[in-house]
């Protein structure tokens, strides 16, 4: 009997373990990813899906067949088995979840830190990390720096060089600057490969910036400028989604990033240049 | 202590009758339906207000009311469903009525104060949808009114916004002090704190909550109008301000408000399982420390709704990790009520499954919760319509469905008169399906790139929000055979018996409805609430 159980239990938990898996790796609810962030992104929410429909699957089954089992037969007034407690039994499932928990909470920090979010952003020496030989950038200019998702990830495949451009985010509009080449969008375009620091600083009121196919996002804070890196790595053009409530045309202020090849890029640069720059 | 006796204000000088629904009555029960009936009426506006949310949603561009319009309409909506219904019912409605009888009193440790949080209620509500009308426009900053958004839009509307919210909080506030003197200092005479039902230990976590962290939002509120009236720079960049220190105030209590909706419908729920269940609650030692555990938490995780606001990487980690502990304590609580259910006798009635309903939901729920309290996995859908789907889950498919499930397991204690079943598993049915259709696709959409509070938003994403928007007309239609049940029973319903469940908490151990001073006699002591299966000699 004792033994029955045991292995009831043992196929059950097996069967919910690859039901799990196999649902976590092959549903995919993603846009494509476009940056070198979303690979490490997918693999994170692979992960949470797989655990969250092994435990949701899991209780749904144990309660429903609970409410089958159990379900009182007509005429019945009896009650049910006085058990108030057993405490092996829950020290068990106190562990799990702190298991779990703290399984999730170490894999995300190590997600987190691929994708550069503990580079301390103020810190010259570590923002630049990706580009040794830069010297100082735009940031370093603003007193304080926040937040953001800092230099691009430790694998990013940078080109050696950090293209920085300048957001401006206001009622309702995303304007690009590069101080570089001294360049001003409505859309923002990057080459593939390059890593590409942010410096975002908004006019009115919050704002966000969000790319889906990027799984980056960030507020972009009037009074507190920030600073966001990423990694494009695949040609096409992307919808920036303001995600911050900011006002009536708040669900119209929708901009474009388009990836280019290095080339494409260069011509783009080229073509856009003032003609200062351009004539030699 | 000093109390009002309530029979100076019940007796003879006093309405009898329904009439004595609309005056000011110090009797708890009396107060209790005044909560439920006006929380309802606000359920009924909220939904409403849903309604026009979901039609412009139906289709991709902002046709249906003006963008600024859709935005008052999503205000109002999110600040009623939260501060008229939810709160008041969970806390105010069922609190009041229950737990004077659970500690083995005749009325609150306040009557006063009490009628005075219920009375502060129907102006503030008032004050808050007419704002539509006077000020000529409502607030349109969204419920949590962040600044700079909230100094720019039309001052009036959101002046009047904060001036109903402050009531709202000054009522919970109230009521919260009412709630942790009455089960702490009016327990009858030899009931132990660790005999009261599980409901008691809830709404004493929860008043603990509403007692530290209103006062925050109010004064934050304060200091934001001053900031739209007197042009002050507390929270405004162009004086200096700091937006974000906003931010970090309002979700100190706005983080904790979920739990004060959602404490005590797990306590409502601890309730209802073991009747229908006839089974002792399970675990009544641990249920208790995770309610202690998850107020404790709950009050240091609310930087988690600021991942993408500039927070540095160190409190990123922080809130990350006591966010996802929360969901020990919380799956130790889901645990014990399945542990409940087994090798019970379950009677598959509309309060079991509402119940047993609200267990799925809120599993789900909090599993996406875990989710976002991950900052990477945050970071992507913050913001977009996973989390609408996510709040949803725990506020609708977690409170609502036990608002509904107590409604069904009280409603003979309250009138004296049974539900009808049939009309309550049609309103189970479409609810949950509703509920469903309507919710769970907004995870896929915010997954996919859509952003939450738009009027407009890019075609690709029609189809799920034409799903989303006939689970809403479900949900809608839902309401009617509720509101059918209650009008026709409440005339000729099956006449209840004083204890219809044949339940062992004491206020079933007095007549239906119970009379003013909950017994005719002395208070029984119930010190085995859950005590089924033990002693089968249950009165007869
Ligand atoms: C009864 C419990 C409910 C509560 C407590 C509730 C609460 C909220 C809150 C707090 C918001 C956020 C408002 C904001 O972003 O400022 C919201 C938004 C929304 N709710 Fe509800 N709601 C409830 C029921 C419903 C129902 C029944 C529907 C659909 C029929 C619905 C549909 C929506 C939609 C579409 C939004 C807009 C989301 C957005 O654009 O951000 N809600 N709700
Ligand atoms: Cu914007
Ligand atoms: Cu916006």
């Amino acid at each position: 009997m004792q033994i029955r159980t045991t292995l009831t239990v043992l196929t059950a938990a097996t069967a919910l373990v690859l039901t799990g898996l196999c649902v976590g790796n092959n549903i995919n609810m993603l846009p494509i990813d476009a940056s070198s962030n979303a690979a490490t992104y997918d693999s994170l929410f692979k992960v949470l899906f797989s655990i969250g429909t092994m435990l949701f699957v899991g209780i749904v089954i144990l309660l429903v067949y609970s409410l089958f089992k159990f379900r009182r037969r007509s005429g019945d007034l009896s009650d049910g088995l006085a058990i108030e407690g057993n405490l092996p039994l829950e020290i068990v499932w106190t562990a799990i979840p702190a298991v779990v928990v703290l399984f999730v909470g170490i894999y995300s920090y190590d997600i987190y830190e691929r994708m550069g979010g503990m580079v301390a952003l103020n810190d010259h020496s570590a923002m630049d990390h990706a580009a040794m030989a830069q010297p100082a950038m735009q940031a370093s200019t603003s007193s304080r720096v926040w937040g953001g998702i800092g230099a691009a990830g430790m694998d990013a495949p940078s080109m050696g060089k950090v293209l920085p451009v300048e957001v401006t985010a206001m009622q309702f509009a995303f304007i690009f600057h590069y101080p570089d080449a001294n360049i001003t969008s409505g859309e923002l375009h990057v080459p593939a490969g390059q890593s590409v620091e942010l410096h975002m600083e908004a006019k009115d009121v919050i704002h966000a910036f969000w790319v889906p196919q990027f799984r980056l996002k960030q507020d972009i804070i009037p009074g507190q400028p920030t600073v966001l890196s990423f990694t494009a790595t695949r040609a096409g053009s992307y919808p920036i989604v303001c995600a911050e409530l900011c006002g009536p045309y708040h669900g119209g202020m929708r901009s474009n990033v388009v990836v280019h090849e290095p080339e494409a890029y260069s011509a783009w640069l080229q073509q856009n240049s003032p003609i200062s720059t351009t004539t030699t | 202590m000093t109390l009002a006796n309530p029979s100076d204000f019940n007796g003879s000088l006093q309405p009898q009758g329904w009439l004595k629904y609309f005056s000011f009555s110090l009797d708890h029960k009396v107060i209790g339906l005044q909560y439920l009936v006006c929380g309802f009426i606000f359920y009924l506006i909220g939904g409403a207000l849903a309604g026009v949310i979901r039609t412009e949603l139906a289709s991709p561009i902002s046709d249906f009311v003006s963008r600024e319009t859709y935005n008052e309409v999503l205000t109002l909506h999110g600040t009623v469903m939260i501060f008229l219904w939810i709160v008041p019912v969970v806390n105010g409605a069922f609190g009041n009525y229950l737990i004077p009888f659970y500690v083995g009193a005749r009325d609150m440790a306040f009557p006063r104060l009490n009628a005075v949080a219920f009375w502060l209620i129907p102006p503030a509500g008032i004050l808050l949808i007419s704002s539509y009308f006077i000020a000529g426009a409502a607030a349109q900053s969204g419920w949590t009114a962040y600044p700079p958004l909230s100094l720019t839009t039309p001052a009036a509307g959101q002046v009047v916004w904060i001036l109903s919210v402050l009531l709202l909080g000054g009522s919970s506030i109230f009521g919260g002090i009412n709630f942790i003197a009455t089960v702490l200092k009016l327990r009858r005479p030899g009931l132990k704190l660790m005999q009261l039902p599980m409901y008691c230990w809830a709404m004493l976590g929860t008043s603990i909550l509403v007692v530290l962290s209103t006062p925050v939002l109010a004064g934050t509120l304060i200091l934001l109008s001053f900031d739209i009236i007197a042009h002050t720079g507390f929270f405004n960049p162009a004086l200096g301000g700091n937006v974000v220190v906003y931010q970090h105030l309002f979700w100190f209590y706005s983080h904790p408000a979920v739990y004060i909706m959602v404490l005590p419908a797990f306590g409502l729920v601890s309730e209802i399982l073991p009747v229908h269940a006839r089974k002792p609650l399970f675990g009544y030692t641990t249920m208790v420390y995770s309610i202690m555990a998850i107020v404790f938490l709950g009050l240091i995780v609310w930087a988690h709704h600021m991942f993408t606001s500039g927070t540095p990487p160190w409190m990123r980690l922080f809130f990350t990790i006591a966010t996802s502990f929360i969901a020990v304590p919380t799956g130790i609580k889901f645990f014990n009520w399945l542990a409940t259910l087994w090798g019970g006798k379950i009677a598959l009635n509309s309060a079991m499954l509402f119940s047993c309903a609200f267990i799925v939901n809120f599993v789900f729920g909090g599993i996406t919760g875990v989710a976002l309290a991950q900052v990477p996995f945050d970071i992507h859908v913050h913001d977009t319509y996973f989390v609408v789907g996510h709040f949803h889950y725990i506020v609708y498919g977690g409170t609502v469905f036990v608002i509904f499930g107590s409604l069904y397991h009280w409603y003979p204690k309250f009138t004296g008169r049974m539900l009808n079943e049939d009309l309550g598993r049609l309103h189970f049915l479409l609810t949950f399906i509703g509920f469903n259709l309507c919710f769970a696709p907004q995870h896929w959409l915010g997954l996919n790139g859509m952003p939450r509070r738009v009027a407009e938003y890019d075609p690709a994403f029609t189809t799920l929000n034409q799903i989303s928007s006939v689970g809403a007309l479900l949900m809608a239609i839902s309401t009617l055979p509720l509101l059918i049940n209650v009008v026709l029973t409440a005339i000729n319903g099956k006449v209840a018996g004083d204890n219809p469940w044949n339940a062992l908490t004491p206020e079933w151990l007095t007549s239906s409805p119970p009379p003013v001073e909950n017994w005719l006699g002395e208070a029984p002591l119930v010190t085995e609430p859950y005590g089924y299966g033990q002693k089968q000699e249950v009165t007869p």
